[in-house]
C-alpha cells in the first residue's frame, strides 16, 4: 500500500460555496475534488478533501467566497491512500 | 455511498496544526455576497482589507466605493465605507483626505467606473498628488450589466455591445491607465497585479502594502489595478476564468509595477520583461532543467 | 428682515460682530460668511458670476484652518464636496445654473445620503429657480432654497443655510446672481462659529469594531446579510426625512403694505429690490399695491402669500425668466386670486447680467396697468 504525506488540511464551509471550481485548479497536490451528483444547500456542487493537503493556501487565496479555513500541522503525516 | 478516499472537512483537525487563512478574513464582516461564482473582485477585495489590517491602518481608513458589482460588498466590510458615484470616487476620496489628512484613504472602483465614466477624476487627482490609493478592478466589462464594452475592453474581446470581439477600427482601442497615471508626476506608486493564482494574489498584496506605504508616507497618489475573473460577463464556463484572464486581458494590461520611486516602466516594458524571463526559462529547460 | 414685516418667523440676527459694518462686494460677504459659519471646505470652478466667490474662499479659506480646491470641474467640485462633508466638517460648493447642471447627479444622490451641504446659485438672470426649487436633478428629494435680496441678507441666510443644513442633513441651496455677486454694500460679518463633529461623520476610527460607519446613497446601515443594500427601505426612509424637513423648515417672506392691497406683486431676489421701489413709489402716490416677497423659494411661503392676497384683486409676479415661480404663487393661491405674470427676460448682451427692462419705471408701468382692472384678469 502507498502513502502520501499530509502536512495540512482544510475546513470546507459548505454551504457557503456558489461552485465556481477555481480552488480545484488552483491546488497545487490537486487533492480537491468537486462533487458529482451532492449539493449544498444553494444548490451548488462543492468541492472535498483527498489525503496529501499541504496546506498551501491556494485554494483559501482565490476562493471568492472565503469557504476555506485552512490548518497546517505541526508534525507530517504519512497517510495510505 | 460515501467515498472512502474523501477526507472529512468539516471541523478542525484533532491533530495539533495551526491555523494559516481563516473562512471570513479580518475586516470582512459577513462572507457571503451576491457576487457571481467565479467573480475575482472578492479576492481583490480581500487583499486591500489584508494589507490594511498588516499595516495596522483598520482604525483610520476610509475607503470609497464606486459603482459596479462590488458595490454590492461595500456593506460586508468592517471599515468604515463612503459611497460614491459611478467614476467619482477619486474627487470624494479628496475631499475625505484633505479634511481627514491623518486617515489612508483608498477607492474602489471597476475600469467601466474608472476608466470610461471617471478617467478625469482619477487623473487629475493622480496629477495633484493625492495622498489617496485608488484601486481599479479590471475585467475589461461592465459586470453589473451584464458583459458590455468598457474603455479596457482588450480588442478581439466579446461583448454585449461588441459580440463579435472589440473591433479596433470600429471601437477604438483600451486604455492602459497604469501607463498614462505613471507618467503623472503627483504619482508616486503604480502597478498592476491580477487575482488568476496564488502567486499572483501574493504578489498583488504587496502591491497594497507599497500602495499604502506611500500613501502614509505622504508621498503622494498611489494606485493599483487588479486583473479580476468576470466568467458570467466574459460568457465563459466559470473554472475557465484564470485562463482566459491570462489569455486575453493579462495579454495586453501586463502584471508588474509601473512606477516605483519615480521610476517609469511601461506596460511594453513589463512585457518585454516577461518574453524575457519566458525565454530564460526555456533556455533553462533546454539545457537539463532549472533545478539547482 | 429689514423694511418690512416679515411673516413666519424672523430670521435670528447674529450678535453684532467686534469688526463691526464694513463696505465689501456680494461675493466676498458670501465667503467671509460661510467662514464665520464654520464652513472648513469649499470647491469650484470659476464661471461668471460664481468666480469671484471662488477668487474670496481660495484666499481667505486657507488662513482660517480650512482647505479651497480649484477642482478641474464642477462636477469634481461637488465631488469633493462630498467627501468633506462626509469626515463632518462644513463644506459648500457652488457654481453658476450651467455648473449645477453639471453636479445635479451628485448633488441628487448627497441629498439621498443624507449629507449636509450648501450650494450656491450664482445665477445668470432667475431662469434656474425650477433648476434650484424642484431638487433638479434624478430622484425623490428636496433642497431648502435661500434667496436674498442683498448682501446683508445674504450673510444672514448663509448662517441659516449651515444651521438648517446641519439640521436636516439635506443640502440648502443659496441663490444668488450678477447684481448680488457684484454689487458693494456695507455688512456686519458674525463673529465665527466653530460646528461640533458629528456622530456620524467619517474618521476612519470605528473600522474594526464590527460596527463600523457606512455614508451611503443606498442606506447608512449595515445590512449583515447576503442581500446587499435594500432601496426601497431607504428611499422610504428618506421620504420621511423630508416630510420632517418641509414640515420643519419655516418658510419666510417679507410684506410690504400688502394689508389694504388692491393689487400683490410678487417678486425674490435682488429683482424684488427694483419692484419694492416701484410699489413704494405708487403707494406715495395712494395706489393700493403691496408686495410680497419670497426668501425661502422651497418651501415656499404659500400661507404667507395666501394670507397677503386674501383681499386682493390681483396678484402680479416680476421675475427676471419667462415665468417660473409664478406656477408656485399660483399652487399657493388655489384659484382665490387671479395670477398675472409680469416679468421676462432683462439681460444683457453677455446673458450674464441685468438688462435695461429691470427698470423701476418699466416695472411700475407694468404694475400700474393692473390696477383697477378688477378680477377679470386670471
Amino acid at each position: 500500500m502507498s502513502t502520501v504525506t499530509v502536512r495540512g488540511t482544510v475546513v470546507i464551509d459548505v454551504d457557503a460555496c456558489k461552485g465556481c471550481r477555481l480552488c480545484i485548479d488552483a491546488c497545487p497536490p490537486q487533492v480537491l475534488v468537486m462533487t458529482g451528483h451532492e449539493v449544498n444547500a444553494r444548490g451548488y456542487r462543492y468541492p472535498q478533501l483527498l489525503a496529501g493537503c499541504t496546506g498551501c493556501k491556494a485554494c483559501s487565496q482565490i476562493c471568492p467566497d472565503f469557504v476555506f479555513q485552512v490548518y497546517k500541522y505541526e508534525t507530517p503525516m504519512e497517510v495510505p491512500v | 455511498m460515501p467515498d472512502a478516499r474523501i477526507v472529512p472537512t468539516d471541523r478542525p483537525p484533532a491533530e495539533p496544526a495551526r491555523l494559516v487563512d481563516d473562512f471570513t478574513p479580518a475586516l470582512i464582516d459577513v462572507g457571503a455576497h451576491h457576487l457571481c461564482p467565479g467573480c475575482g473582485e472578492p479576492v481583490a477585495m480581500r487583499l486591500a482589507m489584508e494589507a490594511l489590517a498588516e499595516l495596522e491602518l483598520v482604525r483610520r481608513a476610509i475607503v470609497v466605493f464606486g459603482i459596479g458589482c462590488y458595490t454590492a460588498f461595500s456593506n460586508n466590510l468592517d471599515v468604515e465605507v463612503l459611497q460614491a458615484l459611478h467614476g467619482r470616487a477619486p474627487s470624494v476620496a479628496t475631499g475625505v483626505k484633505r479634511m481627514r489628512p491623518d486617515t489612508t484613504v483608498l477607492t474602489i472602483q471597476g475600469d467601466g467606473d474608472m476608466v470610461s465614466e471617471g478617467l478625469q477624476e482619477v487623473l487629475h487627482a493622480a496629477a495633484r498628488g493625492e495622498a489617496v490609493t485608488c484601486v481599479m478592478l479590471n475585467n475589461g466589462v461592465f459586470g453589473e450589466t451584464g458583459g458590455h464594452m468598457t474603455a479596457t475592453t482588450v480588442i478581439g474581446q466579446r461583448t454585449k455591445n461588441s459580440i463579435d470581439g472589440r473591433d479596433a477600427e470600429y471601437h477604438g482601442y483600451p486604455i492602459l491607465i497604469g501607463d498614462l497615471i505613471a507618467r503623472l508626476q503627483g504619482a508616486v506608486y503604480v502597478a498592476r497585479g491580477s487575482v488568476h493564482n496564488a502567486g499572483a494574489v501574493a504578489r498583488t498584496q504587496k502591491m497594497f502594502k507599497r500602495a499604502f506605504e506611500a500613501q502614509i508616507a505622504g508621498a503622494g497618489f498611489s494606485f493599483v489595478e487588479v486583473l479580476t475573473m468576470c466568467p458570467t460577463g466574459w460568457f465563459i464556463p466559470t473554472p475557465e476564468g484564470p485562463d482566459y484572464m491570462t489569455q486575453t486581458l493579462g495579454e495586453v494590461h501586463i502584471m508588474g509595477e509601473l512606477k516605483v520611486d519615480g521610476r517609469i516602466r511601461t506596460t511594453e516594458e513589463l512585457h518585454d520583461d516577461n518574453v524575457r524571463k519566458q525565454r530564460e526559462m526555456e533556455d533553462a529547460l533546454a539545457r537539463g532543467g532549472i533545478h539547482p | 428682515m429689514s423694511g418690512g414685516a416679515a411673516v413666519g418667523v424672523t430670521i435670528s440676527r447674529a450678535p453684532a460682530a467686534q469688526s463691526g459694518r464694513k463696505l465689501m462686494t456680494g461675493s466676498e460677504a458670501l465667503a467671509r460668511s460661510m467662514i464665520a459659519a464654520g464652513c472648513r471646505f469649499f470647491a469650484g470652478y470659476p464661471m461668471t458670476p460664481f468666480t469671484e466667490v471662488l477668487e474670496h474662499m481660495a484666499r481667505l479659506l486657507p488662513a482660517s484652518g480650512g482647505v479651497c480646491m480649484n477642482a478641474e470641474s464642477e462636477i469634481e467640485a461637488v465631488g469633493m464636496a462630498w467627501g468633506a462633508a462626509a469626515t463632518g466638517a462644513l463644506a459648500a460648493t457652488g457654481s453658476t445654473g450651467q455648473g449645477l447642471s453639471l453636479m445635479q447627479e451628485s448633488l441628487a444622490e448627497i441629498t439621498l445620503a443624507r449629507l449636509p451641504l450648501v450650494v450656491l446659485n450664482m445665477a445668470r438672470g432667475q431662469g434656474d429657480y425650477f433648476q434650484a426649487t424642484r431638487g433638479g436633478g434624478h430622484g425623490d428629494y428636496r433642497h431648502v432654497v435661500l434667496a436674498p435680496k442683498d448682501a446683508a441678507e445674504a450673510v444672514e441666510l448663509v448662517g441659516l443655510a449651515f444651521e438648517l443644513t446641519t439640521r436636516w442633513r439635506n443640502p440648502v441651496v443659496v441663490m444668488g446672481d450678477y447684481y448680488l455677486a457684484h454689487t458693494s454694500r456695507t455688512v456686519e460679518i458674525p463673529p465665527p462659529r466653530a460646528p461640533s463633529v458629528p456622530a456620524w461623520a467619517l474618521d476612519g476610527s470605528s473600522g474594526g469594531s464590527g460596527a463600523a460607519k457606512l455614508v451611503s446613497f443606498l442606506g447608512s446601515y449595515k445590512q449583515r446579510d447576503d442581500v446587499g443594500y435594500n432601496l426601497a427601505d431607504h428611499y422610504r426612509a428618506c421620504a420621511a426625512e423630508t416630510k420632517a424637513m418641509v414640515a420643519g423648515v419655516t418658510p419666510l417672506a417679507e410684506t410690504h403694505h400688502v394689508d389694504d392691497a388692491e393689487v400683490i406683486a410678487v417678486a425674490f431676489g435682488t429683482p424684488a429690490r427694483f419692484v419694492l421701489a416701484a410699489v413704494r413709489e405708487l403707494r406715495a402716490e395712494g395706489a393700493r399695491v403691496g408686495l410680497v416677497r419670497p426668501i425661502t423659494l422651497f418651501p415656499f411661503p404659500s400661507a404667507a402669500l395666501a394670507a397677503a392676497a386674501s383681499g386682493a384683486k390681483v396678484v402680479a409676479v416680476y421675475e427676471n425668466n419667462q415665468g417660473q415661480m409664478v406656477d408656485d404663487v399660483r399652487l399657493s393661491l388655489l384659484g382665490a386670486v387671479p395670477v398675472e405674470f409680469i416679468g421676462g427676460l432683462s439681460l444683457d448682451d453677455s446673458g450674464f447680467g441685468i438688462g435695461p427692462e429691470l427698470e423701476v419705471g418699466e416695472v411700475r408701468r407694468r404694475i400700474e396697468a393692473l390696477l383697477g382692472r378688477g378680477t377679470s384678469g386670471a
